[in-house]
């Protein structure tokens, strides 16, 4: 087989595509300049009293800009619907394109949906309304979408731990040495330094960060909330307390938080398992005082909840603390154990990540305590914990629903540092800031072994701070 | 203002103290006192051998004690062999006589800072070198963050939701969405690399700790300065915003001061007092860039040291390390309260 070029047929686009991107960089200079210096469009007032706005060279170039976004994106759309059809023949652009046909699927999918059904989808329907939120949200669900059907092998090319001899180095489209029917024919994005897929291992490091990522920040906002919001309802010397915790955590300088606890020595003593009983025993508290104080007076009802509720949430929480040979070991019903290592890299991230939550929280329940809504349940005798998480709490949902993306990122960056400096991750792990840190080796003489990975993670991270904004945006408008 | 000071600074000493207690711990703890025994001994060291050495070496003592020997408090120890006497103040084995004479405390506080097991010297001295040059780093990071941070934020607010302010925000929030081992290792490609790349900059910055140019130095300041850039950016944006549509903006406006003069005259004092605090409280997180990027571009700097401290358990340094973080930490906090007050006239007269 030959190696592929980057567009293979395709490449009568090219001139087209560099002649757009170059158009677009100078529309955007222009544009800008043109913003500073000019004071903004001028009113002329027409003969029948009514007023217009007049063109001006800023309106020219912001249509000037329109245009060359447009150019950009459908040339850009044209290499990736022309390579789902061609395959390989519209070469590595195509090939992945191709590759990609599972999310490209599920987001047209979801797209289509959500944008038919928008008015009746409250904020999220919104969303589609900001160009910004639009943007993110699209490159958040591409990486999810991707990370999950990467995680069912729709999408990877090889294993990505798998190494194929004469493959070191190569670069991207190198065809596999004796690949057998049935195999897929060439690396993609070439090989890394080990002889492994480079593209295979960018799609599986997704999946790698959507199974922390996530749940790190809900755990993270959990911890955060459990203890924000009494300290900011409350106030006086329990808010002191904590606060001064708090701040001790912060003040720690991360990296050297996650060299200290992140070691297979440190493992050993248990103390991350001691953390996480700490730390993971927070979703139960939460959920059981949610339910409580909302069903307190209905005893039945309450009972049923708890039960329904807490019984998964309880078995869970002992499988994840609860691991066979280790210092923690005596709970009977240990459905599936959690490696030491991945373990401490969850705990340390939302150990780092906790105490920032809690200054959110607490700031935004000193706030809305004085809300007349607030004084109402006050003066209906509703118990503090009811006022807390069902006044207080859905009222501040706004702020926290766009810190809850930002941090989604941060944890993503957070769990790249683990990578990049090898800690915790098993070392052969795909996760992106591994791979960045087993192709900044040799970043002098090969490139492509390190930057699929670095702008992986810099869109997903931009994709969720974009729909932080776009969010934010949205629910600030009513 | 003088008790607020002395105040934050109790709290601040209190949190020092407790965050090195925290290190001290964890680097302390059994298994990691095992490591070091092996390393400094030799690998194959049996459980009771292991036990002896530690306990000859002074490490098998409670943990508070030697947290106190460690600041100072406590007398270090000394214990007396076959071959003379050792202690925590003695260098060596030596005899009675001699022992009498050594000094009784030796912890930070005497200015003993220890003595690095991966580096063979005293840990002050490699303190010393490390930290001067990651504040020569830390020094162009800031020269190149700050102004260009403040001018892109103000420039971006004084006008909210033109051109100008859209085209900025999306640059600011692309530079927060990367960090410095993404951008680093884009730029190398970019810049750097022997193949494709530019060839404009050097890929590391080894030769940068004793002749810094413009061609070694200027990724790794770039590198850091852009990941604080787009957050600081953005604050004195909102800050910038809401001081634009102030009352005595727009009382001046009416007046008919010309554009200019509000934004340079009127608004950018007030607008500055938020990014103050929030650039102090940038620094714990351009340490971390700097652990980054000091590992990526190969400047031996404190990051550079930290990293080689905690990967070889080499605990008195890493304990310095802490020490000076920590405390370069606390103290951007303190500057961070009481420049708001200062600048703050609102909060300095209630």
């Amino acid at each position: 087989m030959d190696p592929l070029t980057w567009t293979g047929t395709l490449a009568f686009l090219n001139p087209l595509f560099a002649i757009a991107l170059i158009a677009l960089a100078a529309a955007i200079v222009i544009w800008m300049l043109l913003s500073i210096a000019a004071a903004g469009s001028r009113q002329v007032a027409n003969a029948d009293g009514s007023v217009t706005l007049a063109g001006n060279p800023q309106a020219i170039a912001s249509l000037g800009l329109r245009i060359a976004f447009i150019a950009v994106a459908l040339i850009a759309l044209a290499y990736l619907l022309l390579g789902l059809l061609l395959g390989s023949g519209a070469g590595i652009v195509g090939a992945i394109s191709r590759q990609l046909l599972p999310t490209w699927t599920a987001l047209a999918l979801l797209f289509g949906l959500s944008v038919s059904f928008k008015r009746r989808l409250g904020l999220y329907g919104k969303l589609f309304d900001s160009p910004i939120g639009l943007i993110g949200f699209a490159l958040v669900m591409f990486w999810v979408f991707t990370g999950i059907f990467a995680a069912m092998d729709l999408i990877a090319t090889h294993d990505p731990l798998s190494q194929v001899s004469g493959m070191k180095n190569k670069l991207p489209g190198t065809p596999v040495r004796g690949a057998e029917a049935g195999e897929y024919g060439w690396y993609l994005l070439g090989g890394d330094n080990l002889a492994r897929d480079v593209f295979s291992r960018m799609v599986k490091g997704a999946w790698e960060v959507l199974k922390y990522a996530p749940l790190a920040t809900l755990f993270a906002f959990m911890v955060g909330i459990t203890l924000g919001l009494p300290a900011g309802y409350y106030g006086g010397r329990l808010d002191t307390a904590l606060s001064f915790l708090a701040n001790l955590i912060l003040a720690f300088p991360v990296i050297l938080l996650f060299y200290l606890l992140v070691t297979p020595e440190i493992v050993a003593t248990g103390l991350p398992q001691f953390m996480a009983v700490v730390l993971f025993a927070f979703p139960i508290i939460f959920c059981g005082v949610l339910i409580h104080s909302r069903f307190r007076t209905q005893p039945k009802k309450n009972k049923r909840w708890m039960i329904a509720v807490l019984l998964p949430v309880f078995l869970t929480y002992m499988s994840l603390i609860n691991s066979a040979g280790s210092k923690i070991d005596f709970w009977p019903l240990d459905f599936f154990d959690i490696p030491g290592g991945v373990l401490v890299v969850f705990v340390s991230v939302v150990f780092v990540n906790s105490p920032t939550v809690f200054r959110i929280v607490r700031g935004l329940a000193m706030d809305i305590k004085t809300r007349d809504y607030v004084a109402a349940a006050q003066t209906r005798g509703e118990r503090p914990w009811y006022i807390m998480l069902w006044e207080i709490l859905p009222n501040v949902r706004g702020p926290l629903i766009v810190d809850f993306c930002l941090r989604i990122g941060y944890t993503t960056i957070l769990l790249g540092t683990l990578g990049f400096f090898g800690l915790g991750l098993p070392p052969e792990s795909p996760d992106w800031g591994s791979t960045i840190n087993d192709g900044r080796k040799l970043l002098q003489i090969y490139l492509h072994p390190a930057l699929p990975p670095a702008v992986a993670l810099m869109t997903m991270v931009l994709g969720l701070n974009l729909l932080a904004d776009g969010l934010r945006e949205e629910s600030l408008k009513d | 203002m003088g008790l607020f000071i002395l105040r934050r600074s109790g709290v601040m000493i209190i949190t020092a103290l407790c965050l090195t207690f925290i290190v001290f711990f964890l680097t302390n703890l059994y298994p990691n006192l095992e490591k070091l025994a092996k390393t400094e001994g030799n690998f194959r060291m049996s459980d009771e051998a292991v036990a002896s050495w530690l306990d000859k070496n002074g490490y098998a003592q409670p943990m508070i004690v030697k947290y106190g020997q460690w600041l100072g408090v406590v007398p270090g120890w000394t214990r007396v062999g076959e071959d003379g006497t050792t202690g925590r103040c003695i260098k060596g084995a030596v005899d009675p006589t001699a022992a009498a004479e050594a000094p009784q405390f030796c912890g930070i506080l005497q200015g003993d800072w220890g003595y690095s097991t991966r580096f063979k010297t005293g840990v002050g001295d490699i303190i010393q070198t490390r930290l001067g040059n990651t504040g020569y780093l830390m020094m162009w990071v800031l020269i190149l963050m700050i102004p260009s941070a403040l001018i892109v934020g103000v420039l971006a607010g004084m006008r909210e939701g033109s051109a100008t302010d859209r085209s900025l925000s999306t640059l600011s929030i692309m530079t927060t969405a990367t960090p410095e081992y993404v951008s680093g290792v884009i730029f190398i490609a970019v810049f750097a690399s022997s193949t494709v790349g530019l060839k404009w900059f050097k890929g590391t910055a080894t030769a940068a700790m004793e002749n810094p140019t413009f061609e070694n130095f200027f990724l790794p300041v770039l590198t850091i300065a852009l990941y604080g850039m787009g957050y600081i950016a953005r604050m004195t944006r909102a800050s910038m915003t809401e001081v634009m549509t102030a009352q005595y903006v727009r009382t001046a406006r009416l007046k008919g001061v010309s554009f200019p003069n509000i934004v340079l005259k009127h608004a950018l004092r007030n607008a500055l007092i938020a990014p103050f605090t929030v650039i102090m409280l940038q620094f714990p997180w351009l340490l971390n860039g700097v652990v980054i990027v000091e590992s990526l571009f190969n400047y031996k700097g404190f990051g550079w040291a930290l990293v080689e401290a905690a990967s070889n358990n080499d605990i008195e340094l890493l304990l310095a390390v802490s020490v000076v973080s920590v405390v370069v930490v606390l103290l951007t906090q303190l500057i961070s309260d009481i420049g708001y007050v200062f600048l703050n006239p609102r909060i300095r007269i209630s």
